[in-house]
């Protein structure tokens, strides 16, 4: 079994099922605090997906998605805590 | 040699993303699943980053891997301090079981205003504020 073996059928499906989990949290989660952190980690295992499958095909250049990924990743979870926050302030 | 280190590498990386997407998924409280994010899930991905760079070894691949690694590890604590903070604020119940709420009692509900105990730090405008403090 070569390396490229192993990441594709090995590690993919490993990340894949997380994917499956953090999205059935992004589905259920009680509050909606629950559903952005769920948003967070998805972004953040999309980023680690892209990385594993840059190497599979020997394309480096993925990595500037995954560069970009985490800059929305960021800027989406403070903008929602900042909404989130100024909602529930009465002044 | 190199294809070794990659597969430990990005095995430790996936395990670590596994953990924490069950532990999303089993934690009974928000701020549990906070720190789970934080922790697990960036040290996963860090560690699958560095496979890659391992795996392509050129200067321009690595030095994107590394600040992507520096960018996640900013950005993760900071990210979750902010929702842990809208949580607390949002009234997000704590888990039963969690002992200590070093916070209950000392945030003003509707300014958002830390205060102390002694009451030292304290500008005096809030003051009369005092009588509907986060119980």
């Amino acid at each position: 079994m070569t390396l490229i073996d192993y990441l594709y059928y090995i590690i993919l499906p490993i990340l894949a099922l997380s994917v499956l989990l953090i999205f059935y949290r992004f589905l259920k989660g009680p509050s909606i605090a629950d559903k952005i952190i769920a948003l967070d980690v998805l972004i953040t295992t999309g980023i680690g997906i892209i990385g594993v499958y840059s190497i599979i095909n020997g394309v480096s250049t993925f990595l500037d998605t995954a560069m970009i990924l985490a800059l929305i990743a960021f800027l989406s979870t403070v903008a929602f805590s900042y909404y989130l926050e100024k909602r529930n302030r009465k002044k | 040699m190199s294809s070794i280190i990659i597969v430990i590498l990005v095995t430790l990386g996936t395990l670590f993303v596994l953990l924490s997407a069950i532990g999303l998924v089993r934690m009974p409280d928000t701020y549990l699943r906070i720190s789970v994010n934080t922790k697990a899930a960036t040290l996963g991905v860090g560690l699958i980053l560095v496979g890659t760079a391992v795996f392509f070894n050129d200067l321009s691949t690595t030095s994107r891997s590394l600040v992507i690694i520096l960018f996640v590890f900013l950005t993760a604590p900071v990210s979750a301090h902010l929702i842990g903070r809208a949580a607390y604020f949002m009234g997000v119940k704590m888990w039963k079981g969690s002992l200590i709420d070093d916070l209950e009692g000392k945030y003003q509900k509707n300014t958002h205003v830390l205060k102390s105990d002694s009451g030292d730090g304290d500008s005096p405008d809030h003051s009369k504020d005092e009588d509907d403090i986060v119980k």
